[in-house]
């Protein structure tokens, strides 16, 4: 079964109304960095927007390596029966 | 004045006798229990208690103090939602191997020497296995056997290293001993194997989807927490610590992303926050042993919420697997609501628990300066909302109908899971009783505005992130498989070796076998030919004839002679 289909098929006004609102929130939330002073302990956190693309990258990354694991490390769901 | 009675022995003993009572009488006894071990251990003075010399050494089976405490209660807790929990099952087996586990977990915490930690630690070891095996399937038995068998390595193992200390300082003390010689060394690849440690780790991921639905949740409280503790005990500062933990929060979440059974991710998310646990105690400062001690609290929260949820749904449906799942929010929206709460926790999101926790260790880790092991908690902070946040709800609960329509879960499961989703935004809201309890006086603030627009950045975007892998297609997909770990050295490897030396050896020494027989029956022909009837020198000869023979020997030899 594949679940690459988004959100509820029930609701699919739902889910482009869903994403919409949150492009607008990260844009929102990029924007306050602008506004916002940093107190971190570490250089990059006051880079603009450091925790938005870290986080965004992150996610995209841990992705592409997952996928690649599973290219070498899965097997069918009875190997080991 | 008489020592007070030791607190773990409440659920200990108090768990031998559920057998006894039947019904309500039961359900009500066992939900006693932990209520009275902690109203109990809230009312015992710090100190040392039981302290009894043998041979020449002081035992001192009872300690407390701040930083036993603040598990002791969480325990305590752990101990009463896995029991509301499970009040459905009818199976004393798992109710007595249940509250004695979460007992012996307790025993062990509150151990003031190695000798006694020993005790408890394999009593731990030896009763969760029971919460496997009654799963009463062939894969539990198998799982529940290789668990038993790391753990009792890993009993073996700080026994060894608490002799060799012995020897070595002459002390049974349970202290801030540090990574000094060799036998503090085995204690902490014990503790080590109990943490999950990387590639010390795969008994978690293999043996605690197996467990029974209601099991799971008791083992996901105790015994890596117990490890946990053990480390911040007698570890702290230990350096090596940092850079375990940070592989510990990143090397998990690969796994997490393309499992297919979700109890499973959600083992390999324990993991993954034991890491963020293990940094802290690396650090060492008092800032991060607080970070460690309030996150090992809100985890065993957040984590048997998300353990119970998808439990619930293990017990309603029969499958944990996200290929069979998908759509149960029509079928079980109290439950999906509980689960949205937990995944929230787990993923830090402001006014959930794990939020006032995770960013107590992160501060710890980024005023220490350790800018790598920084990026990598950061990484894993950002990667939670994929493997976890999102995807356990999503694929158990949204993504594609898989047409199953169940009924809601039973009202005890839903008591305790709404306990624990309170318990969750009531610590994510008001962190200061949390803040209280912990070993040191915290000096900490994690709501400022600064620190909520970087959260809601670093979720947010990796929200995004999902939503655009998700509509590129790059998400992965879900698949029926398993995926290979560490485990597969001794259920494949090993094995595999042995067939081929067992094959190998089964044929040489089949060979030898068969030389040896053709040898031997070479031998007795040929004696056959020589010495068997009607042979030269076996048939029986004419008097006449050997009388001939004898004469001409004789003749012969007077030829010869004279």
């Amino acid at each position: 079964m594949d679940d690459n289909r988004k959100g509820r098929p029930d609701k699919a006004g739902y889910v482009v109304k869903f994403q919409r609102a949150l492009y607008a929130i990260c844009a929102l939330l990029l924007a306050a960095d602008l506004v916002i002073v940093r107190h971190g302990h570490i250089g990059a956190e006051e880079w603009f927007g450091f925790h938005a693309w870290y986080g965004f990258a992150a996610c995209v990354a841990l992705v592409l390596i997952a996928q690649g694991l599973r290219m070498i490390l899965g097997r069918k769901e009875d190997y080991y029966d | 004045m008489i020592d007070p009675f030791p607190p773990a022995l409440i659920l200990m003993m108090g768990s031998l006798l559920i057998p006894l009572l039947r019904g309500r009488l039961q359900s009500a006894y066992m939900l006693l229990l932990p209520v009275a071990g902690l109203a109990y251990l809230i009312g015992l003075t710090p100190g040392e208690y039981w302290k009894i010399g043998i041979f020449d050494y002081s035992i001192t089976m009872v300690r407390i103090d701040r930083l036993s405490l603040v598990f002791g209660y969480i325990f305590h807790i752990a101990a009463l939602l896995s029991v509301v929990y499970a009040l459905h099952v009818k199976d004393n087996a798992q109710h007595v191997a249940g509250l004695f586990y979460a007992g012996s977990a307790i025993g062990a915490l509150f151990a003031g020497d190695l000798i006694t930690l020993f005790v408890f630690w394999e009593l731990t070891a030896v009763s969760s296995v029971f919460l496997i095996w009654s799963r009463r399937t062939n894969r539990a038995y198998a799982a529940g056997m290789r668990y038993l068998i790391v753990q009792v390595c890993s009993g073996m193992i700080l026994l060894a290293g608490i002799l060799i200390h012995l020897r070595e300082t002459g002390s049974i003390a349970f202290s801030d001993f540090g990574l000094n010689g060799l036998g503090t060394t085995l204690v902490f690849v014990a503790f080590g194997i109990k943490c999950a440690f990387p590639l010390l780790h795969n008994w978690l991921s293999d043996a605690y989807p197996e467990a029974t639905v209601t099991g799971t949740v008791f083992l996901s409280a105790f015994t890596t927490k117990l490890a946990v503790y053990a480390l911040a005990r007698g570890f702290p500062g230990t350096e090596i610590l940092i850079p375990i933990g940070a592989a510990m929060t990143v090397f998990p979440m690969f796994y997490a992303v393309i499992e297919n059974d979700l109890r499973r991710v959600l083992a390999h998310s324990l993991n993954i926050q034991l890491g963020f646990m293990v940094v802290g105690i690396g650090i060492g400062t008092q800032m991060a042993l607080n970070g460690t001690a309030a996150h090992a609290v809100t985890h065993v929260i957040y984590k048997a919420l998300l353990f119970m949820s998808m439990g619930a749904v293990l017990y309603r449906t029969g499958t944990a697997k996200a290929s069979e799942l998908g759509g149960l929010y029509r079928s079980m929206p109290q439950t999906t609501a509980f689960c949205i709460v937990g995944a929230a926790s787990i993923s830090a999101v402001p006014f959930f628990n794990g939020f006032v926790s995770k960013s107590f260790i992160l501060w710890a880790v980024a005023d220490g300066h350790y800018v790598l092991t920084w990026l990598a908690l950061l990484f894993a902070s950002a990667g939670v909302l994929l493997y976890t946040g999102i995807r356990i709800p999503y694929l158990a609960f949204f993504s594609e109908d898989s047409g199953i329509r169940c009924s809601e879960a039973p009202l005890n499961m839903r008591v305790a899971m709404g306990a624990a989703a309170g318990i969750c935004i009531l610590i994510g809201i008001i962190p200061k009783p949390l803040y209280g309890i912990l070993p040191y006086e915290v000096n900490y603030e994690p709501y400022t505005v600064d620190h909520l627009v970087t959260q809601y950045q670093l979720l947010l975007f990796s929200a995004l992130a999902f939503v655009v892998l998700k509509r590129t297609g790059i998400y992965p997909s879900v698949l029926r498989s398993v995926n290979l770990d560490t485990d597969w050295a001794y259920r494949r490897l090993v094995p595999g070796i042995v067939g081929v030396v067992a094959r190998v050896g089964d044929s040489a020494g089949g060979s030898f076998i068969e030389g040896g027989k053709a040898l031997v029956s070479a031998t007795v022909s040929g004696c056959r030919q020589y010495h068997g009837p009607q042979s030269i020198l076996g048939r029986t000869w004419l008097t006449g004839t050997a009388v001939l023979v004898v004469t001409i020997f004789l003749a012969a030899f007077m030829i010869f002679c004279f």
